[in-house]
């Protein structure tokens, strides 16, 4: 009886020693941004904002194989709800955020009850009126949204009056956000529930025939995505201190998309090496002036041509090649 | 006592009739068969027992309860699980993981358990590992068990199956079709297993085509022939009933059982 339970801490020892790599890189990043000019913080603050933004959409997305081109709309709901609570009528930023992340919760139980019935192409068409559908409503409910002209005045996020005045105290907020979403995303995925949700993603028949609730499941997951969106739209606002519908429109869809796939739909870690990756790149190729578009792309096909599956995907090779020298360490 | 009854099902399409008036019972702890030449109607009335269709009329009753019409997922959290005549295995996750899904009936939690991960939480985790290592073990997979299931020859995906479907712990497994498109042997191991797992206490429906396995591990057979229900009995009754060699041609296949 002694020796199965000796190999099985042993193998989720080095599970946890492999999932460390990713989040020493991540603080590696926060070091290079608090000792870097203004402008490199802003990109990593977005960097972050979009690895929560991401992270989410990843739960509806990746572990469920579901698709939403509509996740923009809780980042607006978000982004808005803390504005006007902040800026219109003077709350707590974190209180703010906890309402506008409630509403955004309830509304997408209530959008998603009826919509998650479709399925396939229908639902992803479905999702993307819901998206078109908020940022017509920020354009035209000027006396709520401001309209076109945007939120401006939004203050840093803070706690009992102690604000984060400087973009660098911000930056670690926004990197603890992310890191805890993943963290978050991580531990639901290794669970009873987050097989409930692959086992969606692998064949629908078959999870009902389990026992799988599977619409039930899809609203949760659906639901989750809407929260992690709409706590990233508030940060966003926090961050940058003003907010207009353009920012939140149907750009976001396609940078979200293009963050999962390259950092790996459906793995834990990979929608925030995806959101760090197309966040930095472009001002990594800024030296190559009118060839800059043309490089970011030819970057982007080619990981997708050699990791299919993202750069996620070769966390596996990775870990094994940790293992195998934490392995030799302990013969 | 019966655990599955059919009382009466009649599934008609359209002008198709698909299912005429079919009764039968399975009794606890029993192995039985459903067999019929193609385009019998065996498939509409598995569908019609696990809940992907509900019949025209009739009834189906699970344990004492009608489970007529219910959805998929409320007739499997009863313990009647199904497998598919194509086989339905979630592709991209490791073989283990497929059977750890299985567990989803008989196990429980959800979002906050996940989240503070509380004592019974990781013992009920570590148990379903393990009994999920056990499970491929005893369908013959012990040394796949990391491997992604997409990956497995097809013989032993079937095997995949049944172990997954053994993991929510059902009271009576429904099995379409499961030697379709398996060679001698894989048809022997699995006639082996579904031995083996009505050891363990399941009553085990089999929908099948294939004469050799249903001969080999069936105590009762039910023969479908256009619809309707033409013979019942023991593997030896079935063998020699002259309906039944007549709808199966002279009875060609029936020498080789």
């Amino acid at each position: 009886m002694t020796s199965p339970a000796i190999t099985s801490t042993r193998a989720s020892w080095r599970d946890h020693a492999g999932s460390w790599l990713p989040v020493l890189a991540t603080l590696a990043l926060l070091g290079v941004g608090l000792s870097s000019s203004g402008y490199i913080v802003t990109v990593l603050g977005f960097a972050a904002i979009y690895g929560v933004f991401s992270t989410g959409l990843n739960f509806f997305m990746g572990y469920t194989g579901q698709a939403s081109f509509g996740q923009n709309a809780f980042a607006a709901l978000g982004g808005y709800g803390s504005a006007i609570l902040t800026a219109g009528h003077g709350m707590e930023p974190v209180l703010a955020l906890l309402i506008a992340t409630t509403v955004s919760v309830a509304i997408a139980f209530a959008v998603g009850y009826p919509t998650l019935r479709l399925r396939g192409h229908y639902l992803a068409m479905a999702t993307f009126a819901l998206g078109l559908i908020t940022y017509e409503i920020t354009i035209e409910w000027t006396s709520l949204t401001q309209g076109y002209m945007g939120y401006s005045g939004i203050p840093p996020i803070g706690l009992f009056g102690y604000e984060l005045v400087t973009e660098k105290q911000m930056l670690v907020v926004l990197v603890a956000f992310a890191l805890l979403g993943v963290w978050i995303s991580n531990r639901l995925r290794r669970s009873r529930f987050g097989r409930a949700l692959a086992a969606i993603a692998g064949s629908e028949p078959a999870a009902a025939a389990l026992g799988v609730n599977v619409a039930g499941y899809k609203l949760v997951a659906f639901v989750i995505a809407a929260a992690y969106g709409s706590v990233a739209g508030s940060l966003f606002a926090h961050f940058v201190g003003f907010i207009s519908p353009e920012v939140f429109g149907t750009s976001m869809v396609v940078l979200s998309f293009t963050m999962l796939y390259l950092g790996g739909i459906g793995t834990t870690w990979g929608p925030l090496v995806g959101a760090v990756i197309v966040s930095l790149l472009p001002e990594a190729l800024r030296g190559l002036k009118e060839l800059q578009d043309v490089a970011y792309c030819v970057i982007l096909v080619a990981i997708l041509i050699f990791a299919p599956r993202g750069l996620a995907g070769f966390a596996p090779a990775i870990k094994q090649f940790f293992n195998r020298g934490a392995a030799a360490k302990a013969e | 006592m019966a655990l599955l009854s059919v009382q009466n099902v009649t599934m008609r399409f359209g002008g198709l009739l698909a299912n005429d008036n079919i009764s039968f019972d399975v009794p606890e702890g029993s192995i039985f068969a459903v067999i019929g030449p193609n385009g019998a109607g065996k498939t509409t009335l598995f569908n019609s027992i696990a809940g992907s269709l509900k019949p025209t009329s009739g009834k189906v009753v699970f344990d004492g309860q009608p489970i007529t019409g219910l959805p998929q997922a409320a007739i499997a959290s009863r313990g009647l699980i199904r497998t598919y005549q194509l086989v339905q295995l979630f592709k991209d996750l490791t073989v283990a993981e497929n059977v750890e899904i299985g567990f989803h009936r008989v196990t429980r939690g959800g979002v906050g358990s996940a989240l503070l991960r509380p004592r019974w939480f990781r013992e009920q985790e570590e148990s379903i590992a393990r009994k999920a290592r056990e499970l491929l073990a005893f369908v013959g997979l012990g040394d796949q068990a990391d491997m992604i299931a997409d990956k497995l020859p097809y013989g032993r995906q079937r095997l995949l199956e049944v172990a997954r479907a053994l993991a929510a712990e059902p009271r009576l497994i429904l099995l379409d079709e499961p030697a379709a498109g398996l060679n001698t042997q894989e048809t022997a191991a699995l006639a082996d297993v579904i031995h083996r797992v009505n050891e363990r206490g399941v009553t085990v429906l089999l929908i099948e085509h294939d004469m050799g396995l249903v001969m080999k591990v069936a105590q009762r057979i039910a023969v479908l022939d256009f619809g309707k229900k033409i013979a019942e009995g023991t593997p030896d009754e079935i063998r020699s009933h002259p309906d039944v060699l007549t709808a199966y041609l002279g009875g060609v296949e029936m020498a080789d059982g």
